[in-house]
């Protein structure tokens, strides 16, 4: 067991290592170059471009740059080209208005795809099953923000709500109860909106894999035996049909810092997805590599919780 | 050592079963009795639609695509097809049992053995957690499983194959059932495990006189435990009678043919007979006798029709009307 997880320690710092330096060399060899030293940019002076790049390395070369920038990332003084703030400070800032999106948004998901999926498993073929996967098609199609725009104009206009930002404008001194009553509205559709495409999704996926289970012949032992239906469902099948879903569990993980890029801009939700999408657009580099190393250290937890996690549930796999 | 009363009694069973196209006649009206404490077997190749009777005995055919279309199934003096599901629920693991054929696949692999047998019990019987552990190391030791203490917190991946068939019988025998239907279930495991989990089921059948209903497309596997023997043949019976009858008389020529392809001391050296050609798919059985393009004795009016079974006294029927008329049959 320690020895397990003393090796996929060693191999998950070795594949981080190496993504540093691919995600280093793709930022750097991009077209295009941060705004401050484009030389065609009129705002800049020859020797304001010039402190720059001295003052960010931009004039040593890449393998040089490289170190520099991972230094200051493990010391914490990596600081955005556009406001010279600290970046963990932002990416922190940034990431806790994430997260009540990010949780809400997936407990919506999960806690619903697995009824609907189960359920359509165990009543394969009937009314309900053809409903949910018409729906779940419906909702796969329709693109996110569409979907995004359809319905706020709906909640605008029929329950005067409002929807954008993460509170209403100019709330401040409103009392306290009627503050936290309006963070969960502006919450609610969001985060809802996030989890329709992952409903649809996740569900379909619970689906079959319930299906298939469902036909192994240990259902087909466990009928023989003379347990109800119920415990047939729900206890011998589910159980088997959980585990592949251990492994996605992990994988939420890196959801964490990617947010959703397109749910974020609709509702002007100040979440680390914007962030990153707008650091990409101002070519801020030290942002941009700072997300992509913290999501690859959480895709790479991720995987390693998965891992753990399949050892508890699947007894079939041991050290 | 038979003895008369019937305990199961099959008649006329007719279950099909219906995928795109064509409705396969997997079981087209089959007749069979178990009695009392008595071991019947049922032998065909591999597709002649045994597991299917099996599984309809126990309401367990997947509908759809299957259905039982016709017949009746009497059990103690009850007619289970027209049983509901909670009824059924009561009479499957308590009074009826099933060995499966693939040990592996037939056991849940995320729980252990002893909550796969437990669970059996508990099913049907009220019983303390005290109790039942040691009536579950009961039940393991009575299956020949070494040290079960330890065993019955093993999970199937963890036992040999025989172990784990074992474990199945163990299960099968929780509730000290009427009747056993083992499905081949020696077919998945090499020779000198067959011969163990065969004198096994022997002995718990002797011990707890149970009956048993032993499946098999093995014909020597079945002289060793039958007191009467059932040939299936695409869906029908095509000869019955005691183990004597089958291998001294056989009058069915498919009978003769699984004989004459069964190794013995005599046939040594040579190459052994087999059957030419393969069991009709269900689905597209030839008119007529289903046997008649792999009959090297059919004569023309084979091909068109194939009247029922022809008694030759004593139990032992066949349906083959050609070679062995019966006394009073006409033409
Ligand atoms: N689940 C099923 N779906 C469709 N057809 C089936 C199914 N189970 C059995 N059959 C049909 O029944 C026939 C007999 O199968 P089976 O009883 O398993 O044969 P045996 O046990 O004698 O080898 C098969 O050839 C197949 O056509
Ligand atoms: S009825 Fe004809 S074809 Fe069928 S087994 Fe007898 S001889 Fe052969
Ligand atoms: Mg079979």
């Amino acid at each position: 067991m320690l020895s397990f997880i003393g090796r996929s320690v060693v191999q998950k710092t070795i594949t981080l290592f190496f993504v540093s330096i691919v995600s280093f060399l793709i930022i750097h060899l991009a077209p295009g170059s941060p705004s401050q030293v484009d030389p065609m940019n009129p705002k800049f002076t020859p020797e304001m471009v010039e402190r720059f790049q001295k003052e960010f390395h931009l004039d040593k070369p890449l393998y040089i740059q490289y170190i520099y920038f991972y230094q200051d990332l493990f010391t914490g003084k990596t600081v955005s080209w556009k406001d010279n703030q600290s970046v963990l400070k932002k990416i922190w800032e940034r990431f806790l208005n994430s997260l009540p999106l990010f949780v809400v948004g997936t407990l919506i998901t999960w806690t619903l795809s697995f009824p609907v999926g189960i359920r359509s498993a165990i009543f394969r073929g009937g009314i309900y099953d053809r409903s949910a996967t018409f729906i779940s098609y419906v909702l796969i199609s329709i693109p996110g923000f569409f979907f995004a725009y359809v319905l706020i104009i709906f909640v605008v206009t029929y329950f005067h709500v409002p929807v954008i930002g993460m509170e209403t404008f100019g709330i401040g001194d409103a009392p306290a109860t009627y503050l936290f009553m309006d963070r969960i509205w502006h919450l609610v559709l969001p985060s809802m909106l996030g989890a329709t495409g992952g409903i649809a999704v996740l569900s379909r996926y619970v689906r079959s894999q319930m299906l298939e289970v469902e036909g192994q012949d240990y259902i087909r032992t466990a009928r023989a035996k003379g347990l109800p239906a119920e415990q047939v469902h729900y206890k011998h099948a589910l159980r088997n049909a959980l585990l592949p879903f251990v492994t996605m569990f992990g994988l939420i993980l890196p959801g964490l810092i990617g947010g959703s890029v397109i749910i974020e801009s609709i509702f002007s939700w100040p979440g680390m997805g914007r962030m990153a999408y707008e650091a990409v657009l101002a070519r801020d580099y030290p942002i941009i590599l700072t997300v992509n190393f913290v999501s690859a250290v959480l895709v790479l937890a991720g995987t390693f919780i998965s891992d753990l996690l399949y050892l508890v549930v699947d007894p079939r796999i041991r050290l | 050592m038979t003895h008369d009363r019937p305990l199961l009694c099959v008649e006329n069973l007719k279950v099909y079963f219906q995928s795109n196209g064509a409705r396969a006649h997997a079981v087209d009206g089959i007749s069979f009795e178990v009695r009392e404490k008595e071991t019947v077997c049922i032998v065909g190749e591999s597709g002649c639609g045994k597991t299917v009777s099996a599984l309809s005995i126990l309401g367990l055919i997947p509908t759809p695509p299957g259905e039982i279309v016709d017949g009746q199934i009497i059990f103690s003096g009850q007619n289970l097809i027209n049983l509901d599901e909670k009824a059924m629920q009561k009479i499957r693991g308590n009074h009826i049992s099933m060995v499966f054929q693939e040990p592996l696949t037939s056991l849940n692999p995320v729980f252990t053995i002893g909550d796969q047998i437990g669970e059996a019990v508990r099913t049907h019987q009220q019983i303390d957690t005290e109790a039942l552990f040691q009536y579950c190391v009961q039940l393991l030791n009575d299956v020949g499983i070494p040290s079960p203490k330890q065993r019955i917190n093993d999970y199937p991946h963890q036992l040999s194959g025989g172990q784990r068939q074992r474990v199945m019988i163990a299960m099968a025998l929780a509730c000290d059932p009427d009747l056993i239907i083992a499905d081949e279930p020696t077919t998945a495991l090499d020779v000198t495990v067959q011969a163990q989990i065969l004198a096994l089921l022997r002995s718990i059948q002797k011990k707890r006189s149970m009956s048993v209903l032993y499946i098999s497309h093995d014909l020597g596997v079945v002289s060793a435990i039958a007191d009467r023997i059932y040939v299936m043949y695409a869906g029908i019976m095509v000869e019955q009678g005691n183990t004597d009858q089958i291998f001294r008389s056989a009058r069915h020529p498919y009978t003769q043919g699984l004989l004459a392809s069964l190794p013995s001391p005599s046939k040594r050296g040579k190459r052994l007979h087999s059957i030419p050609g393969t069991v009709p798919n269900p689905a597209y059985k030839p008119k007529g006798c289903p046997f008649h393009p792999r009959c090297r004795q059919k004569i023309l009016s084979c091909q068109q029709e194939y009247p029922g079974m022809c008694d030759y006294g004593e139990g032992h029927l066949a349906r083959c009307p050609v070679l062995f008329k019966p006394k009073g049959y006409p033409g």
